[in-house]
């Protein structure tokens, strides 16, 4: 595994031991014969760190992300979340602690985006006006018309629909927020604008985020670090920066292809310009 | 108006009451039985193949078929509960109209639930599990709201059936608004037949489109829509319990098979009991199966039989006897075997026969059987439901060695268009059915007596058996009635116009004088 040869980059916090928020050691999930979709994972992310999980469809992301609220358990090996063994917790209460934003969203149709954003807290037993001043104060924090509050998902674009998305998994002040393709689907300036934005609220909130992403660009931008995933194997972890130079090979070439394209676009831009 | 027309409304509270309160209390106790079942099976994909398979089955069963069958299994059900718990209850009616409906709607509410449950896009699911739902909030919160519209639609579905296959539990003494149109075909009164359709119709649009709003109203969240649906169906119910509230509850119960000569003959016998402070009311279009088992078990209190039905089809007798001796062995033996008390004879005799029109009669030399026998395998035959099934027909064929070339089975009310027509050569006939003189027919002789005697005879329940004043009310009517007024009678009931009371109340004037 590619981790132990990893340095450490300058925006990651120091990682490890009791700070650990999540830790996976020796991940093994299997589904059937064959190739297990995560193959002995051993990772860690700090408290308050934002980690990006890149890698190609199949490569065990989802799996990775579904392993810590256990929304599936491993065949082998051991999850903690905040120090303590997942297996140990009760999956309901775990999971209420955690945001989650679903890979296509996932928001319930029947129910307003009030009642949306609000649907943890109300599920925690929160009061009715409690819910409400809270659905209003998450729709601010991701930008939002409060007028949106009593609109039902099928009325907002697909942009719109993220940000509730995102709100929702903000609402009962969880301090892990797990995210599954979360911006996928967007255009580039909603995109942009809205990854901008999480990273604001992952600082102001104090939060741990997982990201999954296929856009090694958007983990670049965003995240303190990054693994790659690559058919169950976990093949590089550590900061942007280091990743760049990473003695595997296709590694090396997912880091590089944002630059060589930034590249030829300076120089059709520039040539444009002449 | 036509007074056809008014008689009809006249029964309207009633058979519609209880029309309302045998299928909304079926459909609640379908939808009790059929939802949890649903959520059971929704993980449990062997179960859940199982029960639809079953209820389908269910489903393939005619309703009248399926209503009638109830009947037996509760008369069992509650004689074992009378002998084991010392509890008692009615088997006829109610009970197994409720129970043979409630399964009927089972399968569209089944399969629609879980049908609506399980195809819910699997994103939705695994988010509500993310957010933190246990499975129970998962149904509640998302699964349940969202199949909603299929689950309703299969309610909906549900409340149609039960309400119009309602109109079959006639037979099996529940009233509805099948009274109407199981009436209407043996009087041939189109009026009440039609009367009957249009209202079972009107109500089921009315549930159905009470329940569209109900379901509309969840799902726009129009809290104005489901009060109104709501309240709609309460109204109904509150309409159908106001006859059941209002006026005494009849305290007597005569029964009748479903044929003309008995509707007259027991609006005649509740007539009789009212006229003498005895509130009473009729069980009408009762099957011939169901009717003894009914008087036995003390459901109903009186009715008219026929001695020849129960020698053949309850004593299993074959050999011929002397009327009066019939008389007198049914009576012994209904007395021994069911505790049931025979009063005497009407003084009229409803016995089976074959009939021919006089013209083709006399065409082909026939008087009686025996001169029939020898030309049957060119002649076809048209019976009633029963007939063929009757062991009459059984020792009418042994002791003539009948073999029609073709047989067919025919609501009575048709069969004499049918012979009048030429469409059939012969037919079972009554010997008091005032058809006789009106379509020119002749009644076969039966020089062997294959044929048991029918004298038409009251039969009491055992609860009734020492009431005096039923009895001595009931009196009156012992042989008061010859064959030639039945006839009369039958014939005024069958022609337009003439409801079963006016018959009976003209029987009344004519034999009481």
């Amino acid at each position: 595994m590619g981790s132990q040869a990893v340095a450490m980059g300058s925006r990651a916090p120091h990682r490890g031991g009791m700070d650990a928020a999540i830790a996976l050691t020796g991940v093994v999930k299997r589904y059937g014969a064959g190739k297990p979709a995560l193959d002995g994972v051993s990772l860690t992310v700090a408290a308050r760190e934002f980690l990006a999980v890149v890698g190609g469809s199949g490569s065990g992301k989802t799996t990775l992300l579904r392993l810590i609220n256990r929304l599936s358990d491993p065949s082998a090996g051991e999850v903690r979340v905040r120090g303590a063994d997942v297996r140990t917790l009760d999956p309901i209460v775990l999971r209420r602690g955690i945001g989650y934003v679903f890979q296509g969203i996932g928001l319930f149709p029947h129910l307003t985006v009030a009642e949306n954003i609000a649907i943890t807290p109300r599920l925690l037993g929160w009061d009715r006006a409690r819910q409400q001043a809270r659905a209003a104060e998450l729709l601010g924090l991701v930008r939002l018309d409060p007028a949106y509050a009593t609109r039902f998902p099928h009325e907002l674009s697909g942009g719109e629909r993220q940000r509730v998305g995102v709100a929702r998994a903000l609402a009962a002040h969880p301090d892990i927020v797990l995210m599954d393709e979360p911006f996928g689907a967007l255009d580039p300036l909603t995109r942009d604008a809205l990854g901008q934005d999480y990273r604001r609220m992952h600082e102001d909130l104090g939060l741990t985020s997982v990201m999954i992403t296929h856009d090694v660009l958007e983990a670049l931008l965003f995240a303190d670090r990054i693994v790659v995933l690559q058919q169950g194997d976990l093949i590089a972890d550590g900061p942007p920066a280091t990743l760049i130079a990473h003695p595997h090979p296709y590694v090396r070439e997912l880091m590089a292809t944002p630059r060589r394209q930034a590249e030829r676009l300076g120089a059709f831009l520039g040539g444009a310009a002449h | 108006m036509d007074t056809r027309f008014q008689t009809a409304l006249a029964y309207l509270p009633d058979y519609f009451g209880n029309h309302v309160l045998v299928s909304m209390t079926a459909l609640a106790l379908g939808l009790a039985a059929s939802l949890p079942l649903a959520f059971v099976c929704l993980r449990r994909p062997a179960l859940r193949a199982t029960l639809l398979t079953a209820t389908s089955i269910v489903q393939t069963v005619p309703g009248l078929a399926l209503l009638a069958l109830f009947y037996p299994l509760l008369l069992g059900a509650a004689s074992l509960s009378a002998e084991w718990f010392g509890v008692s209850f009615s088997a006829l009616g109610f009970l197994p109209a409720v129970l043979a409906l409630a399964l009927y709607s089972m399968l569209p509410v089944l399969r629609n639930t879980i049908t609506g449950l399980t195809t819910i896009d699997p994103a939705i699911t695994e988010a509500a599990q993310g957010v933190g739902m246990t499975r129970l909030q998962s149904l509640r919160i998302v699964e349940i709201p969202l199949a909603m519209p299929v689950i309703m639609a299969g309610i909906r579905t549900a409340a149609v059936w039960v309400i119009g296959t309602a109109t079959l539990s006639t037979p099996i003494g529940q009233t509805s608004l099948g009274n109407y149109i199981f009436s209407g075909l043996q009087t041939q009164n189109w009026i009440f037949v039609l009367f009957g359709c249009v209202a079972a119709a009107v109500l089921a649009l009315a549930a159905d489109q009470l329940l569209a709003l109900i379901e509309t109203g969840v799902a726009v969240r129009k809290r104005s829509r489901v009060v109104a649906g709501v309240a709609g169906l309460i109204a109904i119910v509150a309409i159908a319990l106001v006859p059941a509230f209002a006026g005494g509850h009849a305290r007597y119960l005569v029964g009748a098979k479903p044929f003309s000569e008995q509707y007259v003959l027991a609006a005649l016998i509740k007539q009789r009991l009212d006229a003498n402070g005895l509130a009473a009311g009729q069980r009408d279009g009762l099957g011939s199966a169901v009717i003894l088992d009914a008087l036995a078990a003390n459901d109903i209190d009186t009715y008219v039989d026929y001695t020849g039905t129960i020698w053949a089809n309850q004593m299993h007798r074959t050999d011929v006897v002397p009327r009066a001796d019939v008389l007198a062995q049914v009576g012994e033996w209904l007395k021994r075997e069911r505790n049931v008390t025979l009063l005497g004879g009407l003084g009229f005799e409803n016995a089976y026969a074959l009939a021919m029109t006089k013209k083709r009669a006399e065409a082909l030399g026939i008087r009686s059987l025996a001169d029939l026998a020898a030309q049957t395998p060119r002649l076809s035959i048209a019976g009633d439901y029963e007939f063929f099934q009757r062991p009459e027909w059984a020792a009418l064929r042994a002791a003539y060695g009948l073999n029609f070339r073709t047989q067919r089975q025919m609501q009575p009310e048709f069969m004499y268009p049918a012979i009048a027509a030429g469409e059939v050569d012969v037919i079972s006939a009554y010997t008091s059915d005032g058809r006789i003189a009106q379509y020119d027919l002749v009644v076969l002789d039966d020089p062997k007596h294959a044929i048991p005697p029918y004298d038409a005879v009251l039969l009491i329940a055992p609860k009734r058996t020492d009431n005096r004043a039923f009895i001595d009310a009931l009196r009156p009517l012992l042989d008061a009635i010859n064959v030639a007024t039945m006839r009369d009678a039958n014939a005024r009931a069958s022609a337009e116009g003439a409801s079963p009371d006016q018959v009976a109340r003209w029987l009344w004037e004519k034999i009481s004088k």
